[in-house]
């Protein structure tokens, strides 16, 4: 069969309307842009991170612990006199790594099975729904942290239980952004046309169903972060000295009472920052697919 | 006779209407003038964007946030409308004019009690003493021909059929006798057996009130039988306003002439719609007079014996009846299935056109997508060519060397097209799947071939579907349909979700189509009016059966059957003097 | 129509959802890895007392007959026994359960009270400054981490402005616990009479609840104003004003009613937020509810500690969903009604 490319200016034109569309949102909403540029430096940081810094992140040094921030050390220090910037910016990749491979995992596998019963129904579709539904019904967190405590207490299983929190959410919309399309005429018109159903849901219907998909991604990014961050900060997963922004807020934690701030401070508010970005983002994306949606 | 005051019940003067939107303000009306006198009920016409919508609702003070009349006033019994303070208007709406809308069953609060709603107005503008409430709401149900009203009063909307629901909102807009009833596509997606019954509902409430009544409609047989003033809009503004009878004899606006040429009615023909089209369509059209007539004995294409589908009447239900052949293996089953389609037999010949005609759940949709293999049956066999294709599930036929000899053209054009495939992309599909390999140049070659038969002016090809007019998708789907050369098309609604005029030269183009490519078609439609101009033979369906076929003239003209007969009464159209006096008539 | 039969068959499709609970806790207690009986007997465990846990669990029987034997001890409410204080998992939890209870309870009632009328004010009005503050207020809410959240607020309100009590347990040591009648602190001390005691449980509550509302606030705030925007949108409230209904009317008997459906389908969520955020919550502010159990026996390995955690939670909370079905049902009157 002939592999036939689409014409140059088509392309172009559908580019170019999509850069106007874009254009559009985000002058009609300018914090999306700042999302965007708030996310395009943490993903910096997550990558140059270590290189940037200017004091080791686990380098300590009693004879300087505990000191308020200053020029030398911006977020100060902490009990054992590590420098807390140096820590919070080197903490961006591990918790960028833990929540993207949370999500990818849970949106690869949940955007399948999500295709899978919302286009086949019936058996396909309860057994599928069933187990999801047994995920949904832990609150999330407690069956992350069981599922951790049962794996072992290591990084990767934190990956393991954040994507299967997460699983159910993608399962979702995926089957329902499915399901409502599969009546279509355009998936009629596919089959007259000689599509299997294979070719179907991977050529028509699932570039379809990519944007929703993308939105709740980003969503679920932000919501991932937490997570790891709030199974670190039980003591689940990330382990001292590593430095991470659970695992800091939880060290800091012990010493707010005596009104050192700085060491809970700015690895909460890194983690919170991010957190945002991905929400805002997730709403920018929603306006650029559809404005008329926007909540 | 009437009373014939010459102050007007409502007097619309000037009326402009500006509304915000994205690539900035656009009128929506400009100038807008009629006038409405008591007991009479005048039509307001126009296609989709005339405007004739946001007339009533900028009138009647709801118009959403982004509209806002910038100019002109309306004069209702001496209030002026427009600017008026809401919580006046509030006072009026209701009580002295009031509204009923398209879609009834979501024009209803779907988890309130209907008689409760009914009782809200009452209550609002203390109409009635709260002991006496439920007895007048129960009394206005039973005005509107609802049966056991005792019962229907405490049934959810979701209870109720479409034309109930209707019903029911009739008597919310008529429970305080208002004097002005404005009626907003109040049968759109009723069958016309139900639309008939709901019009003749609100002509004769009203003319017993003495009211006066707007009905804003796209169908000029529906104001023709019904209205005695109608007033023609187009792009926001009125183009022609007279009485019934003499716009119909004698139309003045090319517009106002154009719609009614494009109309189909019991005796029109097809090359009647032909001005309408531009140029490329009126030299088809021509020749259509001189058509070869194919008669009943052509070779057969088609033949459906015994055709059956049953559905499980819903999962739970089917669940359980599962669960009872496990747990109680000698109860006899309860029949949980309901026959959408009841042992049909029909023959298509080659050649041939066949309408299949049918109110909404007759099985006409259910039988088409299975002689497209899109559904697989549950008992029957479908000869195709002499293959049993009935045989070969549904989900294998895609890839069977007869999927490209039967095709499909779709009922709404915008939701039959991958919103992500340019209109070069969608008819270049079947051709890529299931044609002839070939190269770029020649696929292009052929597409661009397509287009220009189907009369898609070329460079739309790099268009998607959102970019493109309805006419446009239609034109589209159709060149998608016939880029195999199918030898049977079906046409499922092909032209309901569009204008008149754009349905006229869709109309022109299949037929010219089906001559040029020698295709047999099943024309699928409610709309029997539609059905004659471009099929031989029709097939009436309801509930599941065919109940009558025969030539498409005599089966309008002289129908054997009760089904048929009301079907065929049941449709508006002009050119026949029926509805028009009716209101004196019945107020003597 | 027979609302409770229709009840009763919410309450069967619960049924499921249990056994699926106890299936993935069965799971997880297997999953260990290496010898389970190991984890279960603790780290200080000798080869004698891990013999017996294994036998105690069935460990050397088939996975069929573990699984039977699990479910046993579940039928007698046996969770078994803490590692780290020697007495029965059910009971301690049995303990704590209120207090962590009532601080959900009181925090519901912050966010509930906060976010309905602030998503309501929202869509009504929208793109004045009490919408952009809706927005901001959203999206803040569910991105501040609760255990961040709750720490700053014992910084500003405990350490620097000196308006809370410390930030330790249910009620200050001065005072004395009220008489156990619910085991909630807040509605023992009014039964009892003691003002004083209730203003004090009051005080040690207020900080972990609200920073616990505010995490779960964003989704119902965010939930009530797109589904009241989308009721004020819908034909019913066209029909409803050109009814000319007053507005208290339209926005109350027709939208309000009509957006609570959607919202309440939100707050299932919204639980499964806050038992989660509860064990945050219970960490920073050393409360003695179930959550801060679960993490001091996480830290010592206290295995049936938190599996007992992991399942009675799981339970609750389809309780709760339950009890969020059941009230859907009084309000929608579609709701299996079709068949």
């Amino acid at each position: 069969m002939a592999v036939i490319e689409q014409p140059d200016d088509k392309i172009e034109s559908s580019l170019a309307a999509w850069w106007r569309h874009f254009r559009y949102v985000v002058s009609e909403n300018p914090v999306t842009l700042f999302a965007f540029c708030l996310f395009g430096m943490f993903v910096f940081l997550a990558f140059f991170g270590p290189w940037i810094v200017p004091f080791d992140p686990l380098a300590s040094d009693t004879s300087s612990a505990l000191q308020p921030p200053s020029w030398k050390h911006w977020f100060g220090t902490d009990n054992l006199g590590r420098d807390v910037f140096s820590r919070v910016i080197v903490a961006t990749r591990l918790d960028f790594m833990i929540a993207f491979s949370a999500v990818a995992l849970s949106f690869v596998i949940g955007s399948v099975l999500g295709c899978l019963s919302g286009y086949y129904g019936g058996w396909t579709d309860r057994i599928v729904g069933r187990s999801v539904d047994t995920i949904m019904a832990f609150p999330l967190f407690v069956l992350a942290m069981g599922i951790v405590a049962a794996l072992g207490n290591t990084v990767e299983n934190i990956v393991y239980a954040t994507a299967i929190i997460n699983l159910p959410f993608y399962t979702r919309v995926a089957r329902a952004e499915v399901n409502i399309r599969r009546q279509a005429g355009f998936v009629d018109a596919a089959k007259l046309a000689g599509n299997s159903d294979a070719r179907l849901l991977t050529f028509h219907l699932y570039p379809n169903i990519l944007p929703p998909m993308m939105v709740q991604v980003s969503l679920n990014l932000g919501w991932a972060i937490l997570n790891a961050a709030g199974l670190s900060f039980i003591g689940l997963g990330v382990r001292p000295p590593s430095p991470e922004w659970g695992i800091m807020v939880a060290e800091g934690a012990t010493f707010i009472v005596s009104g050192q701030w700085w060491l809970a401070l700015f690895p909460g508010a890194a983690l919170m920052l991010a957190v945002f970005c991905f929400n805002l983002l997730g709403d920018g994306l929603r306006d650029l697919i559809d404005p008329q949606r926007r909540t | 006779m009437t009373d014939t005051s010459d102050i007007p019940l409502l007097a619309i003067k000037d009326l402009t209407v500006e509304f915000k939107t994205r690539s900035g303000v656009v009128e929506a009306l400009h100038e807008v003038g009629f006038e409405v006198h008591k007991r009479e009920m005048v039509g307001v016409v126009g296609e989709s964007g005339s405007g004739k919508s946001v007339t009533a609702y900028t009138v009647m003070g709801i118009l959403d946030r982004a509209g806002r009349a910038t100019g002109g006033s309306a004069n209702f019994g001496g209030f002026e409308m427009i600017g008026a303070r809401e919580r006046d208007l509030r006072e009026l709406r209701g009580r002295e004019a009031s509204m009923i809308f398209q879609s009834p069953r979501t024009a209803l609060n779907p988890i309130r009690k209907v008689g409760a709603q009914i009782e809200d107005v009452l209550l609002q503008h203390t109409q009635v003493h709260h002991r006496d409430v439920k007895q007048k709401a129960i009394d206005l149900l039973a005005q509107v021909r609802i049966l056991r009203p005792e019962q229907r009063y405490h049934a959810y909307p979701y209870e109720l059929s479409g034309g109930m629901c209707q019903r029911v909102m009739i008597a919310i807009a008529l429970a305080c006798e208002p004097a002005l009833l404005i009626a907003d596509e109040p049968t759109t997606g009723l069958d016309v057996t139900t639309q008939k019954a709901t019009m003749d509902i609100v002509r004769d409430l009203t003319s017993a009130r003495n009211m006066a009544a707007i009905l804003i409609t796209h169908d000029l047989g529906l104001a023709a039988r019904y209205c005695q003033r109608i007033v023609v809009m187009q792009s926001g503004e009125v183009v022609e306003s007279a009485p019934t009878d003499v716009l119909f004899s004698d139309p003045q606006h090319p517009y106002t002439k154009k719609l009614i040429q494009a109309t189909p009615r019991p005796d029109s023909r097809l090359e009647d719609l032909s001005d309408v089209a531009k140029d490329d369509e009126r030299v088809s059209a021509a020749t259509a007079s001189t058509e070869l007539e194919v008669e009943g004995e052509a070779p057969p294409l088609l033949e459906v014996r015994g055709l059956v589908k049953e559905y499980p009447l819903h999962e739970t239900a089917e669940r359980r009846r599962v669960m009872d052949r496990i747990l109680r293996p000698n109860l006899t089953p309860s029949p949980s299935v309901f026959r959408a389609v009841d042992a049909i037999d029909f023959v298509v010949g080659s050649g041939e056109s066949v309408g299949l005609v049918g109110e909404s759940g007759c099985g006409k949709s259910t039988t088409s997508s299975m002689v497209t293999r899109l559904l697989d049956p549950t008992e029957g066999t479908i000869l195709f060519d002499g293959e049993d294709i009935g045989a070969i599930p549904a989900r294998k036929f895609a890839r069977h060397p007869l999927r490209a000899a039967i095709q499909m053209v779709f009922q709404d054009p915008t939701e039959s097209l991958n919103p992500r495939f340019s209109a070069f992309d969608a008819i270049a599909e079947p051709l890529r799947r299931l044609g002839a390999p070939m190269d770029r140049t020649s696929l292009a070659h052929t597409i661009e071939e397509l287009a220009t038969m189907v009369g898609l002016p070329t460079e739309l090809l790099t268009r998607f579907p959102h970019q493109l007019s309805g006419g446009q998708k239609a034109r589209v789907g159709i060149a998608r349909a016939i880029a195999l050369r199918p030898k049977l098309l079906i046409l499922d609604e092909p032209t309901s979700a569009l204008d008149v005029s754009v349905q006229a030269v869709v109309l022109l183009l299949l037929d010219r189509l089906r001559r040029e490519l020698g295709m047999t078609y099943i024309f699928v439609s409610h709309d029997l009016n539609v059905v004659r101009l471009l099929c031989d033979r029709v097939i009436v369906m309801n509930e599941g059966r065919i109940v009558e076929t025969g030539k498409a003239s005599e089966l309008l003209t002289n129908p054997k059957e009760d089904y048929t007969r009301a079907l065929v009464e049941a449709i508006p159209h002009f050119g026949q003097s029926e509805g028009m006096p009716t209101l004196e008539g019945s107020v003597a | 129509m027979n609302r409770f039969a229709m009840i009763g068959q919410r309450m069967t499709q619960a049924i499921p959802s249990i056994i699926g609970i106890i299936i993935v806790t069965f799971l997880l207690t297997r999953a260990l890895p290496g010898d389970p009986a190991v984890y279960f007997a603790g780290p200080a465990a000798d080869e004698q007392s891990i013999a017996e846990v294994r036998a105690a669990l069935g460990l050397d029987k088939s996975l069929p007959e573990q699984f039977w034997l699990y479910l046993g001890d579940l039928v007698r409410g046996d969770l078994g026994v803490s590692i780290s204080t020697g007495r029965p998992v059910i009971e301690e939890l049995a303990t704590r359960l209120p207090a962590s209870l009532e601080l959900t309870l009181v925090a519901l009632i912050f966010a509930i009270g906060t976010a309905l009328p602030l998503g309501i004010l929202a869509a009504t009005r929208p793109n004045t400054w009490i919408d952009h503050l809706c927005r901001v207020v959203v999206t803040a809410g569910v991105s501040l981490p609760v255990f961040f959240t709750g720490l700053f607020f014992v910084y500003i309100f405990y350490y620097i402005a000196d308006l809370a009590p410390s930030p330790l347990g249910r009620i200050d040591i001065y005072f004395i616990a009220p008489d156990h009648v619910t085991g909630f602190f807040l509605i023992d001390s009014l039964i009892a009479g003691d003002f004083e005691t209730f203003r004090a449980a009051f005080a040690q509550i207020i900080l972990p609840a609200v920073s616990m509302g505010v995490f779960v606030l964003a989704p119902l705030a965010r939930m009530t104003r797109a589904s009241m925007l989308q009721a004020l949108g819908s034909d019913y409230i066209r029909t409803a004003q050109a009814s000319g209904l007053s507005r208290s009317k339209v926005l109350f008997a027709y939208a309000f009613r009509n957006a609570l459906l959607p919202i309440l389908t939100t707050l299932g969520m919204v639980f499964s937020f806050m038992l989660g955020a509860n064990v945050l919550v219970e960490k920073v502010f050393a409360w003695p509810g179930i959550g801060s159990y679960a993490v001091n026996a996480l830290i010592v390995s206290d295995f049936a500690a938190v599996q007992g955690f992991v399942l009675s939670m799981a339970i609750l909370f389809v309780v709760i969903n339950l009890a969020i079905d059941v009230l859907y049902t009084i309000v929608d009157p579609r709701i299996g009604m079709e068949g």
